[in-house]
């Protein structure tokens, strides 16, 4: 079961490196959102440092989005998927490895980029590594529950604004969690409890979510 | 017993039943949401506090447990459908979604009602009424899915791995709206509750919550029965229960 | 008749409790109506088609 997912994982990452714009667009479109804000807004540094944590959340979701919407479109499109609901691993490795795989283009890159943009954005030094620790335990969740929403929309017409409703809603508690545990950071006070819930939630949707997607893609291909 | 499943699990003995216990439960439902009306509106007395206005409490309360509750109902019939493959759950399952969406509209509404006078403005970010929009943001997903895939089954079967995530994801939602509340807490504290819990107030509304629960059993049973009659109009015994009728 | 006034007042938030009463009574409604009126639409058409045969 760990060989079938370590190989998937090395084909999906090797597929997504190989086209340039499948890893360069999401980050491309991270940093977009996230200098739209201070021109929008304010580029008081005071007034920045405030906002600061729910910019980088809330472009992290929605550039999580971008790339999501092609997670199993061409598996439904050459017909590989209908091979993996009839191999003895089931399609539980195949979901864990597109989660990961879609985590390594999108929430590893703003996990590494955090701390540089929040530092743009005003935040204090000494708050950078909760928006490290933030991202990183919260972006896996992001892609989790993403691949249920693109499973069950891969395959239609225009499914990518069904996916951005069916999906957003459910991010909530990742920006909630995720923006706190760095604005606790930044005020001087412990992040350390909206952060134990973040890693919580990133147990229970990796455990869980790849079931989910497994569902939804064998509601799919009926 | 399981005959008796098996035998009202096929739709046209479906559809006979919702049609004879509508006819019952439509009058019953009637008389008993004016009673409740008239116990809310007129016998209450007024609360200390709030007045009159806390009479709004009276839709808005049993609005919003229904809210939750045809969620529950919806997700517990998707998985019925998902794991069984019964075609009556399917029904029952996507049935709910708009009615649940219709109760969560309407208390989001009288919310924003009873907060105008209550917070001074007609939406001030409160934990619960935002947890009741994205609440709403949920039903619209589970219909604009269903709306999206062509084929009914398929489509019914699809929304219902996307209730059950829901119901596994509303309370860490709900959860975390009440977090998010209570670090950034508005400049008014007053919140949307059932008064002092005196039994001349909470008698009313548990009436009226009852009287709900059996509204929506109504409207589920007048859903399937179009549902059914949707999806049969071709089939033989359809066309001779309509020519009977007419 | 100056009870009746008073108790249409609701002791001043008439335009509080009136229309969100109005609005729940229009959505519950709704919520019956639209259905019976599908199924008799079925049915007159079903009966048509049966009687057309």
């Amino acid at each position: 079961m760990f060989n079938a997912f370590a190989s998937l994982l090395r084909r999906d990452l090797s597929a997504a490196l190989h086209i340039q714009s499948n890893w360069l667009m999401p980050v491309a479109f991270f940093t977009i959102i996230i200098s739209l804000f201070p021109l929008g807004v304010d580029a008081n540094p005071a007034l920045m440092q405030r906002f600061a944590p729910g910019v980088i959340w809330v472009a992290a979701l929605l550039a999580g989005l971008l790339s999501l919407e092609r997670a199993f479109k061409d598996d439904f499109d050459n017909g590989s998927l209908e091979q993996w609901l009839i191999t003895p691993h089931g399609v539980y490795p195949f979901a864990l490895a597109r989660i990961v795989a879609h985590w390594c283009i999108t929430g590893l890159p703003f996990t590494l980029l955090a701390p540089f943009y929040g530092y743009l954005l005003g935040l204090p030094a000494h708050s950078l590594a909760a928006a490290v620790f933030s991202l990183a335990l919260g972006t896996p969740v992001l892609s989790a529950l993403g691949a249920v929403g693109a499973a069950l929309t891969g395959c239609l017409r225009g499914g990518e604004m069904l996916m951005a409703l069916l999906v957003l809603p459910f991010y909530v508690p990742l920006l909630v969690f995720g923006a706190n545990a760095m604005d606790m950071a930044a005020a001087g006070l412990p992040a350390g409890a909206a952060l134990a819930i973040l890693g919580a939630l990133f147990i229970v949707a990796l455990l869980l979510a790849p079931l989910a997607v497994a569902a939804a893609l064998k509601v799919m291909l009926d | 017993m399981l005959d008796a499943t098996k035998r009202y699990a096929s739709l046209p003995s479906f559809y006979r039943l919702c049609g004879r216990l509508f006819a019952w439960l439509l009058p019953a439902t009637v008389a008993l949401f004016a009673a409740g009306l008239v116990w809310g509106l007129y016998l209450a007395p007024a609360d200390y506090k709030q007045g009159e206005a806390y009479r709004i409490m009276f839709i808005h309360v049993p609005s919003a447990w229904m809210s939750l509750l045809v969620y529950m109902v919806m997700a517990a019939a998707g998985a019925v459908a998902l794991v069984w493959r019964v075609k009556l759950a399917e029904l029952i399952h996507i049935e709910c979604a708009p009615v649940g969406a219709s109760f969560t509209a309407l208390t989001l509404a009288t919310g924003m009602l009873w907060g105008k006078p209550m917070w001074g403005a007609f939406w001030v970010w409160d934990a619960r009424l935002t947890s009741e929009l994205i609440l709403l943001f949920l039903y619209l997903g589970v219909i604009a899915l269903y709306a999206a895939i062509p084929d009914r089954r398929k489509a019914a079967r699809a929304t219902a791995v996307l209730a059950i995530v829901g119901v596994v994801n509303i309370p860490v939602i709900h959860y975390s709206v009440i977090w998010w509340n209570t670090l950034h807490q508005g400049p008014t504290v007053t919140r949307l509750d059932a008064p002092a819990a005196h039994i001349s107030i909470l008698a009313p509304l548990l009436f009226m919550a009852v009287v709900f629960k059996l509204y929506f059993i109504t409207v589920l049973l007048a859903r399937l029965r179009g549902s059914i009659a949707e999806q049969c109009r071709a089939q033989q015994w359809f066309r001779d229960e309509a020519a009977g009728r007419a | 008749m100056p009870d009746l006034l008073d108790w249409l007042a609701m002791g001043g938030y008439a335009w509080f409790v009136w229309p969100s009463y109005l609005i729940g009574l229009a959505v519950l409604a709704a919520n019956l109506c639209l259905p019976v009126m599908r199924h008799r639409r079925l049915l007159r058409r079903g009966a048509a088609e049966e009687g057309g045969r």
